[in-house]
């Protein structure tokens, strides 16, 4: 697969902070509609790939190109997330002071100007829409309550909610089940392979059975750079992943 | 706390028609008599609780704590107050037609331009709202899209006010330097002293006091509202959905520079004067302790905080005038520590909580049902 017909493109990606390296001339192709699962030991450099592909941090060196020719690498958080690129983060983050429907309500797609946003007026297909998101993530019945109120597991769903809200081209998920109960963790791999239909999406996570549930193609990040690249099985079997990561 | 907002504003509007008949038509000797020195007293606490609603939009609902607010009050007064000034026309001590007495007295010979317009009223209003607008336009600007925020951004907007003192003291700028600007005679042709010119003036400024109060009732419940909320409590956050935060914090900071601009030419002729005092960075702290104490990120607390600081103040520098620094430090400090709040968000926090206890057991449950 080449620049020209991936979804996201990454070559050469380096990142220091003062003078180490958290990625190291990392390269990354994920494809139209692909899942892909990240995984790698803390500090391997997953959440500074997603800050660079999301303009909250500028690489030192490399490339990073989304679709066909855009370059991620001159715009800025804003511009990235109207492009189609949306982001949950590793540690839950939601408004708390709002309530769980304006939550997807800030996040629907839509026009996001000052002005705009003055004079919107809620459509009734953007009313239907937020009760479906609601609905997927399965939080239509805590739709009044404030964030801040909700229990840890249902602020990673809304999160998720805000993402699908946002209707992106590609999802980037950061570790959507830690300190999530089993039960939850396997919904929310079922959650992730519906999404997966219809859009690209990467996700970072440490809890190898959840990745197993998702059974897509698995990148290996160590010290910055990819290690291995291949089904669950096959990365499994290789003796450098082994040896840094699986065999702790 | 929509129809707190609704309730406050009918108030303020019946107060703008109360207070006048009672000052004007009621006998002094009645005990529904409002003494003539009340009214531009009031009138003036009026002129603060807008300035301290300014305030909260900026800081109480999109998180900009600007610590040189009071620089935007002013420049609206200095505004109004050369306006005022021009109406004095020959009537000034040296009789000059055109040039206020104290450019005559430092032996000027003509107008400078940016004192030209201002004998119209209403070139002098669109300056009111105009200069303080484009001053918080530039300075937001390169502020916000620097991503200064914090005490960096509240530190910066102090030094803005504080180098607006030091100019303002300054007397070839031109704007009268320490005295600043009086000896106002009339407004659109009333005299300036009588006392149905004060009513009126009293009465603007509470209907244009209970128009703010609505109009941000609507922005704070606008998409645009929840979108400021969402910059204060988590910037970043709202950037990577897509909104340009620089541009939500450009529009609250703008829009609330001008209604302090307002604030202080509504101020000008209710007092008689404006000078380089009204810029010190202490006022600009002062409107922000009104803030905290009425319940910042309420629309009706800054308005009940400036209202009780100010009758506070005005009792305690009269009785005991060395102390009011010291009240209003204790005040902040415990407003800080036990009403974080302020006075009206502590009370919608209890209010709210009292009909909650019911629904309690239902709020935690939903945490199983959604896991199934
Ligand atoms: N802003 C920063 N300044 C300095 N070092 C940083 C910064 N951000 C990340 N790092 C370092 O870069 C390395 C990679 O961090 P990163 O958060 O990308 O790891 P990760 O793979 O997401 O780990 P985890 O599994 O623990 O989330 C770590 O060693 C981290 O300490
Ligand atoms: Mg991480």
């Amino acid at each position: 697969m080449s620049a020209q017909d991936s979804l996201l493109y990454l070559d050469g990606i380096t990142v220091s902070f003062d003078g180490f390296k958290a990625l190291n001339s990392l390269s990354l192709i994920v494809g139209e509609g692909e899942m892909r699962a990240i995984i790698g030991p803390n500090g391997a450099g997953k959440t500074t790939m997603m800050d660079v592909i999301t303009g909250k941090t500028r690489p030192d060196a490399g490339e990073a190109i989304f679709g066909a020719s855009v370059n991620l690498l001159t715009l800025d958080e804003a511009d990235i997330a109207r492009l189609g690129i949306g982001r949950k983060f590793q540690r839950p983050s939601v408004f708390e002071s709002h309530s769980v429907w304006d939550n997807i309500e800030l996040a629907l797609a839509g026009n996001r100007g000052v002005i705009e946003s003055l004079f919107h007026k809620l459509a009734a297909s953007e009313k239907a829409r937020i009760e479906e998101v609601l609905e997927t993530v399965g939080l239509t019945s805590e739709a009044g309550k404030l964030a801040a109120f909700l229990s840890h597991g249902q602020k990673q769903w809304l999160e998720i909610g805000m993402l699908l809200a946002q209707e992106p081209r590609l999802l980037l998920v950061d570790e959507p089940v830690a300190g999530m109960t089993d039960d939850e963790t396997a919904q929310t791999a079922q959650l992730l392979k519906r999404i997966a239909k219809e859009k690209a999406v990467v996700v970072v996570e440490h809890d190898m059975s959840f990745v197993r549930e998702l059974d897509v193609k698995v990148t290996v990040l160590h010290e910055g750079s990819v290690l291995a690249e291949g089904t669950l099985d096959a990365v499994s079997a290789e003796p450098r992943v082994i040896e840094v990561y699986l065999g702790r | 706390m929509r129809r707190l907002t609704y309730i406050a504003a009918a108030l303020i509007a019946a107060i703008a028609l109360l207070v006048p008949v009672l000052n004007l038509w009621v006998p002094p000797d009645s005990p529904f008599h409002v003494p003539d020195y009340l009214v531009p007293l009031l009138g003036k606490y009026l002129c603060f609780a807008i300035l301290a609603l300014a305030l909260d939009l900026a800081w109480g609902y999109c998180g900009i704590l600007s610590l040189g607010h009071g620089a935007f009050f002013a420049l609206g007064g200095y505004a109004m107050g050369m306006y005022l000034m021009r109406q004095i026309g020959t009537r000034g001590v040296y009789a000059h037609p055109v040039l206020p007495d104290f450019m005559v007295f430092l032996n000027w010979k003509e107008l400078p331009w940016y004192w030209y317009g201002f004998d119209m009223f209403w070139f002098a209003a669109i300056m009111v709202m105009l200069v303080p607008g484009l001053l918080a336009f530039v300075f937001g600007w390169f502020a916000f899209r620097s991503r200064v925020t914090g005490v960096y951004l509240s530190i910066i907007t102090q030094a803005l006010t504080y180098a607006l003192l030091l100019a303002f003291f300054r007397n070839d700028m031109g704007f009268g330097g320490n005295n600043g600007l009086t000896d106002f005679k009339d407004i659109l042709g009333f005299n300036i002293q009588a006392q149905s010119t004060r009513a009126v003036l009293f009465a603007v400024t509470a209907l244009i006091l209970a128009g703010f109060l609505l109009m941000l009732q609507y922005v704070v419940m606008s998409r645009l509202g929840k979108v400021m909320v969402a910059v204060r409590d988590a910037e970043s956050r709202t950037r990577f959905i897509g909104y340009r935060v620089e541009h939500v914090k450009l529009f609250a900071f703008t829009l609330s520079a001008v209604m302090a601009g307002i604030a202080g030419a509504l101020y000008v002729p209710q007092v008689g004067i404006i000078n380089p005092g009204e810029f010190s960075p202490a006022n600009s702290i002062e409107i922000v302790i009104w803030t905290a104490v009425g319940g910042r990120g309420t629309l009706v607390g800054p308005i009940i905080g400036a209202l009780a600081v100010n009758s506070g103040k005005s009792y305690f520098t009269a009785a005991f005038p060395d102390m009011w620094l010291l009240v209003l430090g204790a005040l902040f400090v415990c407003v800080t520590l036990f009403l974080p709040k302020g006075i009206v968000g502590t009370l919608a926090e209890w209010m709210a909580k009292r009909p909650a206890k019911k629904t309690h057991v239902p709020a935690t449950a939903p945490a199983t049902e959604a896991a199934q």
